[in-house]
């Protein structure tokens, strides 16, 4: 099966949905080793995002292509999270946006698209993997797709070995030592704690995969 | 909304667009820098589109898109990480406005007063960059070994054809802010290098660092083609105490 604005769109949907749902316990891990705002900016910014796209549904162009969702998603939570997660989803949005120029993915398409979305944030972030940031649930997320597609897999089965090795990346945080961001300002004492950043990432592909299916 | 411009008058080259996560600590950035900087366009772009703290692609870009729209360039100064981020995914979305506009790598606060005298001295975009992200060693040396050991001029024998003075600061409350301002501005509009005890006397924030106090003599040396003129022009600005006495 491929995927199509259809899938984009229910993806979109389907992801703000389960940020709400999971935005106490977002901002619980942020309140352990951040400024404690991350479950409630990244609320706030997929809610205008779905507002974003209710309106556009009645204009002479709402988005036609797969990239046109995902550019609507970038410059929307750039303007309205307020954190440091608006200005890295966004760009991760946005470069995913660049490679998806096409009317369908196949499976090698959405590892294209998540590739973009991995540099997006490691060029605004300038995080690697290991830091504590969301890199440690993008980059595993990204050579999970990239070895799926290889193999052969589905779209939809290149997205579930996607999500399921971001969720892994998002456990595997939790003895590191945060050397980049707000966490880092507490050096040690991040140990201990999983990544808001990395675990709203798993909760993203998450909603990718389950939109792929639906 | 983007903040107020300071007063209208002669515009110099490069604006200021300030980034802060609060639009008060932004506003008040505008507010101390304008004081200091009569005539430089100074654009606040802080909090979120709804007034709360964090930072706005849209309140970023439209403040660079209205100093774009009157001077040559801007130089932008943010208070934290994610503000850095938002005006580098601002630039990196508009291609950098032509290159037209610098991040400056600077501390919110010490940064904006340097990069928004500089401006109103002619400096171009560069020069306002500079500026602003020598500020924080300016401040690290004031608040760590004493004055002596750190990059200001060090004081040195009038050459041939170099001037030098020794001046008595009137003012009760010494070289502070806005003298220090004054006396930087008038100094960049000569051609000449003028140290004020050994100080560069075209930084503001050299000037206040040099902590001088009502009462106290400040000697004056200035070097280059008018030096003489800079050196009196100086005397008289200290000798009139700065309008305040």
């Amino acid at each position: 099966m491929t995927l199509d604005v259809a899938w984009a769109d229910r993806w979109t949907r389907l992801s703000a949905e389960r940020i709400a749902a999971a935005r106490d316990e977002l901002t619980e891990l942020d309140r352990q080793i951040g400024d404690g705002d991350h479950g409630e900016n990244l609320d706030r910014g997929f809610r205008a995002v779905v507002a974003k796209l209710d309106g556009s549904a009645g204009e002479e162009q709402p988005p036609g292509q797969i990239g046109d969702v995902l550019k609507l998603v970038a410059t929307t939570l750039m303007s309205s999270v307020g954190g440091a997660s608006g200005p890295l989803y966004g760009t991760a949005y946005l470069r995913a946006a660049k490679v998806t120029g096409l009317q369908e993915l196949d499976a090698h398409g959405v590892v294209a698209l998540l590739e973009g979305a991995l540099e997006g944030i490691t060029a605004r972030g300038k995080a690697q993997v290991g830091e504590k940031t969301m890199v440690d649930a993008w980059q595993p997320a990204v050579d999970a797709a990239e070895a799926a597609a290889d193999a052969g897999a589905s779209t939809a089965d290149v997205l579930a070995a996607a999500a399921a090795a971001a969720r892994q990346g998002a456990a595997a945080t939790v003895p590191l030592v945060a050397t980049k961001g707000r966490a880092s300002y507490l050096g040690e004492r991040s140990a201990g704690h999983q990544d808001p950043g990395a675990t709203s990432t798993a909760i993203l592909l998450e909603a990718a995969r389950d939109a792929a299916t639906a | 909304m983007s903040g107020e411009a300071a007063p209208v008058g002669a515009r110099a080259r490069v604006a200021l667009v300030l980034v802060s996560h609060s639009q008060r600590l932004a506003e008040g950035a505008v507010e101390l820098s304008a004081q200091m900087a009569p005539g430089v366009l100074l654009l606040a772009a802080g909090g979120t589109d709804d007034g709360g703290l964090g930072t706005s692609y849209d309140r970023v870009s439209a403040a660079l898109e209205e100093a774009l729209g009157v001077a040559d360039g801007v130089v932008v100064l943010a208070d934290l990480g994610s503000a850095v981020m938002t005006v580098e995914s601002v630039l990196d979305m508009e291609d950098g406005f032509d290159g037209r506009v610098r991040l400056a790598d600077a501390p919110f606060v010490e940064g904006s007063v340097a990069a928004a005298v500089t401006a109103h001295g002619g400096g171009d975009v560069a020069e306002v960059l500079a500026s602003a992200e020598h500020a924080g060693g300016t401040f690290a040396v004031a608040a760590g070994p004493p004055a002596g050991d750190g990059p200001t001029t060090e004081p040195t024998a009038p050459a041939a054809g170099a001037a030098r003075a020794v001046v008595t600061l009137r003012n009760p409350l010494g070289l502070h802010a806005r003298p220090a301002a004054v006396l930087a501005r008038l100094v960049a509009g000569f051609d000449a290098t003028v140290a004020i005890d050994g100080v560069n006397g075209a930084s503001v924030l050299e000037l206040m660092k040099l902590g001088a106090t009502g009462g106290q003599e400040l000697t004056v040396t200035g070097e280059g083609p008018q030096a003489a003129d800079a050196v009196r022009a100086v005397v008289e600005a200290v000798e009139g105490g700065f309008g305040e006495v």
